[in-house]
């Protein structure tokens, strides 16, 4: 690691005053910054420690809650709210990493980790990054990318966003709460995060020295009725090949609303708009599903060794929605 | 404030860079914590902070300012061996050994969380709180300890066992 200075935030001023300085980064569990740290593939000058701030978990009476960004994975899984209201984020972030970096990781952390894959690693083995080295080239593109983007991606970059939380806060409609120097903002979750484009080594909408205080889950009446799905090649502790959360509405036989967000398959946490425009006041049928599904994937793009993830998020995505409506909710 | 490691306070070191892993090894000497992997993927690190399994390689030691660390050295109260190690002994769960004090560590850990009805990725009903130690909610919650010896099946028996002897 390159040598920084450690402080620990007592309060959210604090916090932005530490993090003011330039190269200064924040720290949660440090599941993802630690690591990229002693990797040297990240050299912040200052770690501002914001373990100690806001993770309290505030049930509203307007039935949203309100989620301190300190808040630990683990202790968000667990929350009885969580479970009964929004099983799609307990089941998402159980589906993540392993038991003791859930107890590490905060939800602002698990938020802000990197998009990355192995070749944003392999800074020593010589692989061309430009979210390392801003314009050098992407050696994913055309190396091997079986677990790369199939949606949104650009010729610079063809990372996933990792997290399985992500994808759930997504899917509800998540609001971001944001200070710095300048005021407080409120952020859909589904902008927190950037598509690549020709500037990759930029992830977030985050300002200079802005801070996520909080995420905030908008009261959904249909939200009992949600899950997440994740494939991967082993049972456990490995990230996406593709996840589905989603939320599913029903009147009668018909859908009358639902929400579906896609893990492993895009540099952000992908809202699969199309597919939930195609499948409102339709039938809640196999097929309405399925119709609902290609809508999202007509626009994919897939690589060299990812074509079968198109296929995959399609019947991840029918099967399920054919979940969530056998569900008694 | 100092940290306390095994219930000995310590100064913390003057490098943030330090993580606790090497801290506990190197500047404690205690040398149960095991450097696998050094990047978060193989739970040999595994340690208690305030009572939560945590991966001491990717902690920064600076970051446990005022708390209580535990490791192997200190799960056993007095002479002797802690329960589960006995366990891993009578089932056989380790060959080589050098995962054994992260899959211990960690099952210590798990335990409780159990008891606390943190869910899991198999738990099939998230509103239910007493949640069942079953193979596959042993397995999935213990995914995070690998061993490249194999000795799983081991490990599995010692755990379950020491959790049908003791379950409170």
């Amino acid at each position: 690691m390159t040598p920084f200075t450690y402080g620990r935030a007592q309060n959210v001023d604090d916090a932005l005053e530490l993090g003011a300085r330039p190269g200064a980064k924040y720290l949660g569990g440090g599941t993802n910054l630690v690591d990229l740290m002693r990797e040297t593939i990240e050299r912040p000058v200052a770690l501002v420690d914001v373990t100690q701030l806001d993770h309290e978990i505030e049930e509203r009476a307007d039935g949203s809650l309100l989620i301190g960004a300190a808040t630990r994975n683990t202790a968000l899984a667990s929350h009885p709210a969580v479970r009964a209201r929004y099983p799609v984020l307990a089941r998402a972030i159980t589906a993540g990493a392993s038991a003791q970096i859930r107890n590490m990781a905060t939800v602002g952390g698990n938020m802000l980790q990197r998009t990355r894959c192995a070749y944003f690693y392999d800074d020593d083995g010589g692989s061309r990054c430009n979210k390392r080295h801003p314009g050098q080239g992407c050696d994913a593109a055309e190396g091997i990318n079986r677990y790369h983007a199939i949606l949104g991606a650009s010729p610079s970059c063809v990372a996933t966003h990792p997290s399985d939380m992500c994808v759930a806060l997504a899917a509800l409609g998540a609001v971001v709460h944001l200070r710095n120097a300048e005021g407080e903002r409120a952020l859909p979750f589904t902008d927190l995060h950037r598509l690549p484009g020709d500037q990759p080594e930029l992830e977030t909408q985050l300002r200079p020295g802005e801070l996520i205080t909080a995420v905030e889950l908008p009261a959904l009446a249909f939200g009992a009725r949600s899950t997440y799905r994740k494939v991967r090649d082993r049972a456990s502790y490995a990230f996406a090949l593709v996840s589905v959360a989603a939320a599913l509405e029903l009147d009668g036989d018909t859908v009358k609303d639902v929400r579906i967000a896609l893990g492993g398959v895009a540099h952000k946490p992908w809202r699969a708009w199309k597919a939930e425009d195609a499948l409102r006041g339709q039938p809640a049928t196999a097929e309405a599903f399925r119709a609902a599904a290609q809508a999202e994937l007509a626009q994919a793009q897939p690589l060299r060794h990812n074509g079968f993830k198109v296929e995959l998020a399609r019947r991840t995505i029918a099967a399920v929605l054919a979940e969530l409506k056998e569900m008694k909710a | 404030m100092p940290i306390t490691i095994n219930g000995s306070t310590a100064e913390l070191p003057d490098d943030p860079r330090v993580s606790l892993l090497d801290f506990l090894r190197e500047h404690q000497h205690l040398f149960g914590a095991k450097k696998g992997c050094d990047q978060g993927a193989c739970g040999a690190c595994t340690v208690l902070v305030d009572g939560e399994r945590v991966l001491s390689c990717l902690t920064l030691a600076v970051q446990c300012q005022g708390k209580s660390v535990t490791t192997i050295e200190g799960l056993a109260p007095h002479a002797g061996m802690h329960p589960l190690q006995e366990a891993f002994v009578a089932h056989d769960g380790f060959q080589c050994g050098y995962c054994t004090p992260g899959q211990i560590c960690s099952a210590v850990g798990m335990v409780q969380e159990l008891r606390r009805g943190v869910p899991s990725h198999v738990t099939a009903d998230l509103r239910t709180p007493a949640i069942a130690l079953t193979h596959d909610e042993l397995r999935e919650r213990m995914s995070g300890n690998l061993c490249r010896c194999g000795a799983y099946n081991g490990i599995a028996a010692a755990i379950a066992e020491e959790f049908e002897r003791a379950p409170t």
